[in-house]
């Protein structure tokens, strides 16, 4: 605590904001791309902390919000098949897919677990030889390696019960796609520190250079991200475009080449669906043929029809930052944390269940 | 008894009911009105008013560092009584035992709920035992329930704090329901994590006779003391304004906090109060709580305004500032 209590010094924070106000002069607005930033900003009140000139919006960067509604309706039938346990992390289980959630499910008799970590669902497998467990791995390439050594300890345990439904996502190719679509009218990114921390930078160099924009690899705590907002307006003021790394402490350009080895070796990149964005090519990953023993998908039968979102839900344009919260008509209305219909509100870092939670009427 | 484990039996009504009366419940909890062992217990009615409160405790684990399920039903349900600013006086207690709980582990229960009860001056008169099969409830559940006289013309309640009020707690948020959220999920932290599971009316009585201007009292348990705060202010009409630095904190607990996600703010207290008081009475109420042993870390936090009624804003440390809402989402199942 002691280590993080230095970036939640309010001295520091302070200052740090006092800059911010006094440096920008052009508006801008930065899109921060992951669900970690939206709850930091949210939770310490930093919103309130910046100017009028500056002004931040979510990205497609919170991994249940970006779970496809098809996805979860796959979650579902496994856990209504005979025999099986789906472990996931918590977050996943209120997430609304066509008809039915995990949290239905389990009311019904079907059998969720929450785990912490994907080796928990190893011990799990193992306690409960009889059943077989499944787990899904959701998440971007922070959590996948981690997936991938769950994998390899399945592996050289012969945990036979043992198996991964991926639906895990990569944040460049969704990058990419942000930049390819209708206009946002963004002024830079505030680029998240744990993603960065695995593959390195080099993903963001055309987002710079290319397609002009900032980018700073930010870190969690207040101190840092007012710090990577402060270096994102300088480059707005001074005209640059570039690639800076806030988050020092964690990140270094190149990443960490063991865990991008160990992802690279379990998993491959495969075409994916993601809520709000659509199929993006190339955009998941897959469990390679020679560990399809332990691949869920070839594993039990998880076709389902098509999905089908609720007709009003905006969670697709909030996730582009087309759209804030409280312009959805079901926010706060129809749609809360407490009977969700978008995956946005369902998570603990989605955009809207932070908005509801820390924003209203602030 | 001759028996190792709960059997049917022991809930029929019969013999072997007879005897786990005798040989746990009375042995333990006896008392001259418990003692009777007939339909109903019968008490003297004194003048006044009463404060009337029922719980049900379904906590898992049973045990936890700090508390056991039965310490925890006396408690719980004292504090309820003397929230009210009543002091507790009697309580009842209904017992659900699974098919196969150990007798030793009912008899420890039995015996920590003791006492609890003697500890807060209450005496359990009255109590009922049933036993369901095996899977069809988990171990034990007890229902509590409390009564308590309410000194004459004392109005202590959520719906009385008014703008001006000062915002005081007895001590650290959230240590409850980090310490059973670890015990359960066993996540092998060596974090020192102990449930404050204790009866508040020794420090409730303390601050009703040193503050007259004492307003409204709450123990911050489920859903935390961002919860309880909303429902003062919806329930008095007035906004609250909190100070996050203020507020107290075991740095184990912000550890633990820090590392599952969780919000110390929304976890469950089971030892602690909210006290709210005229601003001029501050003073007075934070210097009888740290007197107190339940109340060392007691701290102001924050203070009432007039709007927007029924919201609380938290100025958070780093000097931002945001709305401090309810409980909403997941739950931490059977933390109480």
């Amino acid at each position: 605590m002691k280590h993080v209590n230095e970036y939640r010094d309010p001295e520091v924070a302070r200052e740090l904001a006092a800059r911010i106000a006094d440096q920008s002069r052009t508006p801008a607005r930065f899109m921060e791309l992951c669900g970690t930033h939206t709850m930091a900003l949210a939770r310490h009140g930093l919103h309130q902390m910046l100017p009028g000139t500056v002004e931040m919006i979510s990205g497609p960067g919170c991994p249940v919000c970006v779970t496809a509604t098809e996805e979860i309706d796959r979650a579902v039938k496994l856990a209504r098949s005979e025999g099986v346990t789906v472990a996931t992390f918590g977050d996943l289980v209120r997430v609304p897919g066509s008809a039915s959630s995990l949290a239905v499910e389990r009311a019904g008799g079907a059998s969720v677990a929450v785990v912490y970590s994907p080796l928990d669902a190893v011990e799990l497998a193992k306690k409960e030889p009889e059943q077989q467990v499944v787990f899904l791995g959701i998440g971007f390439e922070t959590t996948a390696p981690t997936v991938a050594a769950a994998l390899m300890t399945a592996g050289s345990q012969s945990v036979e019960n043992f198996s991964v439904l991926s639906m895990h996502k990569l944040l460049p190719p969704a990058l990419a796609a942000l930049l390819d679509g209708p206009d946002l009218g963004l002024d830079g990114f505030l680029c998240p520190g744990h993603v960065t921390t695995v593959i390195g930078t080099s993903c963001y160099e055309p987002v710079a250079s290319q397609h002009g924009f900032p980018c700073v690899v930010t870190g969690f705590e207040p101190a840092d991200v007012l710090a990577g907002i402060l270096m994102l307006v300088q480059q707005v003021e001074q005209g640059r475009s570039q690639v800076e790394i806030q988050y020092t402490r964690a990140v270094r350009p190149e990443g960490n080449p063991q865990a991008v080895a160990l992802m690279e070796r379990y998993f491959k990149p495969c075409d994916a669906p993601w809520r709000g964005l659509g199929p993006i090519p190339l955009s998941g990953l897959a469990i390679r043929e020679e560990f399809a023993h332990l691949d869920a998908s070839r594993r039990f039968d998880t076709e389902v029809p098509p999905a089908t979102d609720h007709p009003g839900c905006k969670c697709g344009d909030v996730l582009r930052g087309l759209m804030r919260p409280p312009e959805c008509s079901l926010f706060d209305t129809v749609c809360t944390p407490t009977a969700p219909l978008g995956p946005c509100m369902v998570s603990a870092e989605g955009t809207c269940a932070a908005w509801y939670k820390y924003r209203r009427e602030a | 008894m001759g028996q190792d484990r709960i059997l049917l039996d022991h809930g029929a009504g019969g013999k072997a009911s007879a005897d786990l009366v005798a040989e746990v419940f009375a042995r333990h909890l006896g008392n001259p009105i418990l003692n009777d062992l007939d339909d109903a217990a019968v008490l003297e009615a004194p003048p006044g008013r009463l404060a009337v409160s029922t719980d049900s405790f379904v906590v898992d684990p049973i045990f936890f560092p700090g508390g056991d399920i039965g310490s925890l039903a006396v408690h719980g349900t004292v504090n309820d009584v003397a929230m009210r600013g009543a002091k507790p006086l009697y309580l009842t207690a209904g017992f659900v035992l699974e098919e196969g709980l150990a007798v030793a582990d009912l008899e420890r229960i039995v015996a920590s709920m003791a006492r609890a009860a003697t500890e807060a001056g209450v005496a359990i008169i009255a109590g009922d035992t049933k036993v369901v099969g095996r899977g069809q409830a988990d171990k034990v559940f007890i229902n509590t329930t409390g009564i308590g006289l309410i000194p004459d013309g004392l109005q202590i309640g959520a719906h009385r704090a008014a703008p001006g009020d000062a915002v005081l707690v007895s001590g650290t948020m959230g240590d409850h329901g980090v310490t059973i959220m670890a015990t359960r999920e066993g996540l092998g932290l060596e974090a020192p994590l102990s449930s404050d599971s204790a009866s508040l009316n020794g420090l409730t009585s303390a601050l009703i006779e040193a503050c007259p201007g004492l307003k409204t009292l709450r123990d911050p348990t489920r859903g935390g003391l961002a919860t309880a705060l909303n429902e003062i202010a919806t329930a008095s009409g007035v906004a609250l304004e909190l100070n996050e630095e203020a507020i107290p904190m075991d740095p184990a607990v912000a550890g633990v906090c820090e590392l599952l996600g969780l919000d110390p703010l929304f976890l469950a207290n089971e030892g602690k109060l909210i006290c709210i008081v005229e601003d001029t009475q501050a003073d007075t109420a934070l210097a009888v709580m740290r007197e107190h042993p339940l109340g060392q870390n007691a701290a102001l936090i924050g203070s009432c305004g007039a709007e927007p009624q029924g919201r609380v804003w938290l100025n958070t440390a780093v000097g931002g500032r945001r709305v401090l809402d309810m409980l909403s989402g997941e739950p931490l199942p059977r933390i109480c």
